[in-house]
């Protein structure tokens, strides 16, 4: 992306990132904070807990806001391929528009059983059947997610085609679904969505654990979205390793990229942060880890790993994905170490998990981990540039034609931010005036 | 019946879905304000915000699921509206947004502001205008191809009778639709003011829904004298909108069985739909796509509409559930079970 010309493809690369970036709040949101409603619920109905079942009301009741926003966005989005990218559906929609299809069905799936479950709560005899309503929920947010994981793993790893003279002939669209890119593009979204949801929720308690509020409420509010943030937190980096390895088989210079590994070699270092000279490509002041990068990617510190010096100049991407993947991974990192300190001091009865500074950590992982996504998905398509889809077709090709993108730019922009700005505070009054001590207040009169 | 037939046909099932649930929403949105402005609101607004909080979302997908069917089914038409859609297209999904949003937040927020209202009346009647420019460029003349470049005749379309008559069209008709439907729901709500007012809001809307579905037929044949003909092929579905109209207007009027009179719009708009959507083939758009040309390849075709079909299956009884859940549950339309 070596021209920062303001022309009709840059600019709707713009148009898509703001989209994506706004939209991928609200959808990561809504992947993974069904899961933690219906844990709760699950909880507070095997052991009669009915602090776990208001956390699920109330969590359900904040979840249907973002879930509105996730939707217009999702809206725009999915016009916005056609809108902005005109030749790439031409071309891609023969092969993907299934998953595509396929994404919007769940997602309905879901807010179907979504509706049903918030007006249902007190219209069941047993309360089991009314947790039974959250499973289709949590099965349809998950689902969805899979299915657009798989679009996107298919611009980075195209197959189930062939190209004759231009043409796509032999198309086979389950293989497409089924490329090589795909189990570690669905496992680390999903589980990445899991994981940021689950801190989302434990920093909001924790904000409210600092503000002074300690009842059994917010401790175990704290101590469900922890633990599970904790597994959660293994998993996306198990699956973040897999996918390194992924990337150096199938798209090497992705990896090489965001690596600034310039020189195929074997033993090759792996480097955090540092500056990149230029001229030189020399790194300074980075540090230095000897062979992981031969461990990343290939399991074997003594293995060769690819460098730019393998791809034409014209297919690196930007080198500052560099600093996007290291702000990522040193995130997920934190995440793992702040909620295995937590499993722990919850084993030992030595360590305060309401410690003030734990938990200003706890509050500070919250917009870290939305952070993380952002850098995680930002590093995903700018590293697959210049192209759409791999090696087929190049995103400055598959831009629209079309003048206006720059007002559209601007529109959507503003409507953005009164959106996000809205939703803040929409929230913030809902759970203003309607604090958990009330209906907390509830409990204990019934008890 | 060959796939690609198969599939329009299934894709046309889910904009016409959208056309009855959107236009309940919409013009819902509109007599809401206008109810405020007209200091009625008390009457109508509890009827209303009661219908719409469980179903708006529904609605939505009933639009998704077009779109991104047709894109996928007919992967060409990406390439000629996604060019000329631009700027129609993204303010489309903008006032989408706005009212999306607006209305989870102004329901689940508390505040009933003003401003709030305003937009959600508002959008009610810009988001059905913006969309027709949909199916008014897709009886050509308004898309050029030039040098492998897609150019949207901006000027034209706006200068044009027929894409006025067609805005037009579509405002009337969300308003006729969503009355009539609200006339039912304040039947079996039993809220006697909200019904004489929403009865009296459907008989008014009902004339300029036939005259600006004349005024269609009359601009469409000046614009595109092809198409024209093919609905003269298929006249009886025009006829039998008609009766179906007449009919549901007798009963608006002889304030007799709303339902059945709700039924008799959806038909009315049923055979319109349908007769326009029959008559428009095999063109997609006019000139340039047909079913045929635009096809995808046959298995990605066999695929979607196993989905399409599937989708079907699970929006329409879920929309019959959610219905029976919400809108007929005495209780909850009564207002005695939140």
């Amino acid at each position: 992306m070596s021209n920062l010309e303001l022309d009709s493809a840059m600019l709707s690369r713009l148009l898509t990132s703001l989209t994506l970036g706004f939209h991928i709040i609200f959808a990561t949101l809504g992947v993974g904070v069904p899961l933690l409603i219906s844990l709760a619920e699950w909880i507070g109905i095997k052991r009669n807990d009915p602090y776990y079942t208001l956390l699920a009301r109330r969590w359900a009741r904040g979840f249907v806001v973002t879930v509105a926003v996730g939707v217009v966005t999702g809206t725009a989005i999915g016009l916005q391929l056609s809108l902005l990218w005109p030749n790439f559906m031409q071309l891609a929609g023969q092969v993907i528009s299934l998953p595509l299809f396929l994404e919007t069905f769940a997602f309905f799936f879901e807010a179907i059983f979504l509706g049903i479950y918030l007006y249902t709560w007190d219209r069941f005899k047993k309360p089991i059947y009314h947790w039974l309503i959250s499973i289709p929920v949590v099965i349809g947010s998950t689902l969805s997610a899979v299915f657009i994981s798989t679009v996107n793993a298919f611009m980075n790893s195209p197959q189930g085609f062939d190209m004759v003279d231009g043409v796509l002939t032999n198309i086979q669209p389950l293989a497409a679904m089924f490329n090589p890119a795909t189990p570690t593009k669905v496992g680390h979204v999903v589980m990445s969505a899991y994981l940021t949801s689950a801190i989302v929720l434990a920093a909001i308690t924790a904000f409210h654990m600092l503000k002074g509020k300690r009842s059994t409420y917010y401790r175990k509010a704290l101590k469900l979205t922890m633990t599970a943030g904790f597994i959660f937190a293994i998993g996306t980096a198990v699956i973040g390793d897999f996918s390194g390895k992924y990337l150096a088989e199938y798209q090497p210079s992705k990896l090489a990229a965001a690596e600034w590994h310039f020189e195929t070699s074997e033993n090759a270092d792996l480097v955090v942060g540092g500056f990149l000279d230029d001229e030189t490509n020399e790194v300074k002041y980075g540090l230095v880890l000897p062979n992981f990068l031969s461990i990343l990617a290939h399991g074997d510190p003594n293995a060769e790993v690819m460098g730019l010096d393998q791809v034409p100049e014209d297919e690196v991407p930007p080198l500052y994905i560099h600093y996007l993947f290291d702000g990522m991974v040193g995130i997920g990192m934190f995440l793992a170490a702040l909620t295995f300190f937590f499993v722990i001091a919850l084993r030992l009865k030595r360590f305060n998990t309401e410690n003030k500074w734990f938990l200003r950590l706890i509050v500070l992982a919250g917009p870290l981990s939305v952070l993380a996504i952002e850098f995680g998905w930002i590093f995903s398509e700018v590293g697959r540039q210049p192209w759409i889809l791999w090696d087929i077709m190049r995103t400055g090709h598959a831009a629209t034609s079309a003048n206006g993108v720059g007002w559209m730019f601007v529109l959507f922009l503003l409507l953005y931010i009164v959106l996000g700005t809205l939703c803040v505070t929409v929230l913030r009054k809902m759970f203003k005036t309607n604090p958990a001590e009330n209906e907390l207040e509830e409990i204990a009169r019934r008890k | 019946m060959d796939i690609q037939l198969l599939g329009i046909t299934v894709l046309w099932v889910f904009l016409y879905g959208y056309l009855i649930t959107a236009s309940i929403d919409f013009g819902a949105g509109f007599f809401a304000y206008y109810g405020e402005l007209t200091g009625r609101d008390h009457i109508i607004n509890k009827i209303i915000s009661r219908y719409l909080s469980p179903v708006w979302e529904v609605t939505n997908v009933f639009f998704v699921f077009f779109f991104v069917g047709l894109v996928g089914f007919f992967p060409d038409t990406a390439y000629y509206y996604g060019t000329a859609l631009l700027v129609p297209g993204s303010i489309a999904i903008i006032l989408l947004a706005i009212r999306g949003s607006f209305y989870a937040f102004g329901n689940y927020g508390a505040k009933k502001s003003r401003v709030y209202t305003f937009l959600y009346g508002v959008t009610g009647l810009l988001i059905p205008a913006s969309l027709s420019t949909a199916l008014t460029l897709s009886e050509g003349g308004f898309i050029e191809e030039v040098n492998g470049e897609v150019k949207f005749l901006a000027g034209e379309l706006f200068s044009s009778f027929y894409s006025w008559s067609v805005v037009l069209l579509a405002i009337v008709s969300v308003l006729f639709i969503s009355a009539a439907f609200l006339t039912y729901y304040a039947s079996r709500a039993k809220d006697e003011p909200a019904l004489e007012l929403l009865r009296k809001y459907a008989l008014f809307w009902s004339a300029p829904t036939i005259l600006s579905s004349i005024l269609v037929f009359v601009a469409l044949q000046q614009h595109n004298s092809v198409h024209f003909e093919r609905t003269l092929d298929y006249a009886w579905f025009f006829i039998a909108s008609l009766f179906c109209f007449l009919i549901a207007t007798y009963l608006i009027f002889q304030r007799k069985r709303y339902g059945t009179a709700f039924i008799f719009v959806m038909l009315q708009f049923f055979f319109a739909f349908f007769g326009y959507g029959i008559s428009h083939l095999p063109w997609i758009l006019y000139d340039h796509i047909t079913i045929y040309s635009g096809y995808t390849n046959e298995t990605t075709g066999v695929y979607l509409v196993i989905a399409f079909i599937a989708g079907l299956c699970l929006l329409v009884p879920s929309l019959v559930l959610l219905m029976r859940l919400f809108l007929f549950d005495a209780e909850y339309v009564k207002g005695n079970k939140s």
